[in-house]
């Protein structure tokens, strides 16, 4: 079984850039890389009862969604490098959850770009990125 | 497709009619009764019965009420055409029997009955499945890989803001001053006792729900009537009873689950900007218009934004309250014992109480079964709404209901007024929101503030799940469209006007008989079709037991 990496994208410019970047590493390394992408949720949520019924065609349309806006396109945009790619939608906690599928698939590293943001919220809320740094349990890449 | 039209018309029509009748007599009414008749509703409690309204209102059922001679105007002449209708319809729903030397309204009784068939034929679901509840809700249960359907938590928490409302704060200290504090013990064994039957109604509600073709689904005693009658070979029956049930879902939805909440929260709003002097106090259209703007908001869809605030402020509205209410209990702790004990010894041995023991008894089963809806059939319809593969795991998670609405939070009432200001002849002119205000009051002095907010935020909450309710039965009756849904959104906003204007008693007296008919069809189709969900919970629990349903917590655990 060749090696497994993993990159979180979502989307945004520095996640395409580690996704880039993730994608050369896993190349030269001769290793599989899974491009996920983690729509946030939680169960812990209040809805109205039209949102719950509901919530399965929204499901399934986010889900279209970034698949075919952004895995999609990235799958193709990096098919050249030569590592193998696998786009992967979740949902749930995008630091939990990464590291959930890194566990599960025997992943040696995550690379995770850095929205690069500052102030109150990044104070508050903390990023995807330095929540995976201190609690993943691969070695985390964040790339600037 | 033509005539499903012409039957949302002749709908429409049929609803247009009464609500343009009851609109009417805004204009005729001067100003001064509107604010008397607001009053009443909040502070009457010369009604010695325990209606699902009338311990607010003040409002006497219809055998007995004398509108006709002192009102005037349209106002009485739609009471006077009602009046005769409802007096049937309210007598048969909530004809009472003497038992005892005490008043058993017969459709207490069923859903009691109901109940404690449920709790013995699923062999103390109520207790046995409690832990297991717990661990669902928590999510144990749910592959973490799956994540993005309605969790339990989600689906329990939509429920319960449906069925936690006002009745809660304001109906418990009226229960205590009708029945004495042994009623509280009454209650809270109803309680324990409802906590079946919603296990089994919103199994139905799962196993038998229509899906969509556009994804989405309709659940509710409706479909678990049609469908499961239907597999026993009573088809005609099964349609009867489900047109039966959704017919009363309508105009129970309409009055209590719209028009008597708005009216309530309109009531709490003018106590908080100054009572009489509130620049509100005559106006009531003007806050009905406003809060129909804003139900029309949410319902109608569009500005999702309002729905999610009210969503998230009414969990924590009821947090507050329970934090509220325990401050008072931890201060005046040294009574607890007290009331405590009075609740156990007044339980089998009541002081004063019309009817003694079993006056006491039914007292607080009527109350418990008003508070958690269990047996009635409306949490059914919001369960439904979950994706689950097994039935039984929401009528599990929906046992919490009664435990929480009933044993958890309507005790928390009864003790804070028990340590406070029962026994105090000084408050003797107060009942209902304005007891347990007063009650906590006397311990944090700007408690009442808070306290009216929450009463008008969870008249708020309940209004949108009713709403849902409502619209479910209308579109099982005329089909699920588009068309359908706008035509009632905007026949519920129109009440919610209706409401906050005029308190007809005769009309919300309906309404009120149209919520308790609802059990009649649904505890029926419970007795039918029991055995299935009985095989259903067997076959589960064996399941988890065996491990063929995989605990996903534990999983993670014994990895690390």
């Amino acid at each position: 079984m060749s090696e497994v990496m993993i990159v979180g994208v979502d989307g945004s410019e520095p996640s395409m850039r580690a996704a880039e970047y993730a994608a050369n590493v896993a190349s030269a390394h001769n290793a599989k890389l899974l491009i996920v992408y983690v729509i946030e949720w939680s169960p812990y949520t209040f809805n109205t009862p039209e949102e719950n019924e509901q919530r399965h065609n929204r499901r399934e349309r986010e889900i279209e969604a970034a698949d075919s806006s952004v895995l999609q396109p990235l799958v193709e945009k990096l098919s050249g490098c030569g590592a193998s790619l696998e786009g992967l939608v979740f949902h749930g906690h995008p630091a939990k959850m990464l590291n959930r599928i890194a566990l599960d698939n025997g992943a040696s590293q995550i690379f995770i770009g850095r929205t690069g943001g500052s102030g109150i919220s990044q104070l508050l809320f903390g990023s995807v990125a330095s929540n995976l740094v201190q609690t993943a349990a691969v070695p985390v890449t964040v790339i600037p | 497709m033509k005539s499903r039209i012409k039957k949302i018309l002749v709908g429409i029509i049929c609803l247009a009619g009464v609500s343009a009748f009851m609109t009417l007599p805004v204009q005729a009414q001067n100003e001064e009764r509107v604010l008397s008749s607001a009053q009443q509703w909040v502070t009457g409690i010369e009604v010695p019965g325990l209606g699902y309204r009338s311990w607010v209102t003040g409002i006497q059922p219809p055998s007995t009420v004398e509108v006709a001679e002192e009102a005037t105007g349209i106002d009485a002449l739609v009471d006077k055409i009602m009046s005769p209708v409802n007096a049937v319809i309210y007598n048969a729903v909530f004809f009472s029997i003497p038992f005892l030397g005490a008043d058993l309204k017969l459709v207490v009784a069923w859903l009691v009955v109901g109940a404690v068939f449920c709790t013995i034929y699923f062999g103390l679901v109520n207790f046995r499945g409690f832990a297991q509840a717990l661990r669902l809700v928590r999510g144990d249960y749910s592959n973490p890989n799956d994540q993005g359907e309605v969790s339990h938590f989600q689906a329990l928490a939509t429920a319960l803001s449906g069925t936690v409302g006002v009745g809660n704060i304001g109906a418990v200290p009226i229960l205590i001053v009708l029945g004495g504090p042994g009623a509280v013990f009454w209650m809270i064994m109803a309680g324990l006792l409802g906590m079946s039957s919603k296990f089994c109604e919103c199994t139905l509600g799962v196993k038998y729900r229509n899906e969509n073709p556009d994804g989405s689904v309709s659940g509710g005693p409706m479909y678990s009537l049609k469908k499961g009658l239907a597999q026993l070979g009573k088809p005609t029956l099964g349609k009867v009873l489900a047109i039966f049930f959704s017919i009363t879902v309508i105009f129970g939805c309409l009055g209590a689950g719209n028009m008597f909440q708005a009216n309530q929260a309109y009531v709490q709003f003018v106590n908080i900007t100054g009572g009489e002097n509130s620049f509100l106090s005559d106006k009531g259209w003007l806050f009905g218009i406003v809060f129909a703007i804003l139900v029309a908001v949410v319902i109608l869809g569009g500005i999702k934004s309002i729905a999610r605030v009210t969503e998230k402020v009414v969990p924590f509205m009821a947090v507050l309250y329970l934090i509220g209410a325990l401050v008072v209990l931890v201060v005046n702790a040294d009574r607890i014992p007290f009331a405590v004990a009075s609740i156990f010894n007044h339980a089998f041995s009541p002081q004063g109480v019309t009817g003694g023991f079993i006056g006491v008894l039914i007292l607080g089963f009527q109350r418990a079964a008003f508070s958690n809806e269990a047996g009635i059939g409306s949490a059914a319809i919001a369960h439904s709404a979950v994706r689950t593969n097994e039935p039984v795991t929401e009528g599990l998670v929906s046992l919490l209901e009664p435990f929480i609405d009933t044993v958890v939070i309507c005790t928390i009432t009864a003790l804070v007024v028990l340590t406070t200001v029962y026994g105090d002849p000084s408050v003797a002119h107060l009942s209902g929101v304005g007891l347990t205000s007063e009650a906590m009051m006397r311990t944090v002095s700007w408690f009442p503030t808070p306290l009216a907010i929450a009463v008008v935020l969870f008249a708020f909450s309940t209004m949108i799940s009713w709403a849902y309710y409502g619209l479910k039965g209308w579109t099982y009756c005329f089909g699920e469209s588009k068309a359908a849904e706008i035509s009632f959104k905007l026949i519920f906003c129109i009440f919610v006007v209706i409401g906050c204007s005029i308190p007809l008693a005769s009309v919300l007296d309906f309404s009120d008989a149209m919520i308790f008919a609802m059990a009649i069809p649904n505890i029926l189709g419970i007795y039918f079709l029991a055995p299935i969900v009985k095989k259903e919970m067997k076959s589960y629990f064996a399941r988890v037991k065996s491990g063929e349903i995989v605990n996903y917590r534990r999983l993670e655990k014994a990895k690390n």
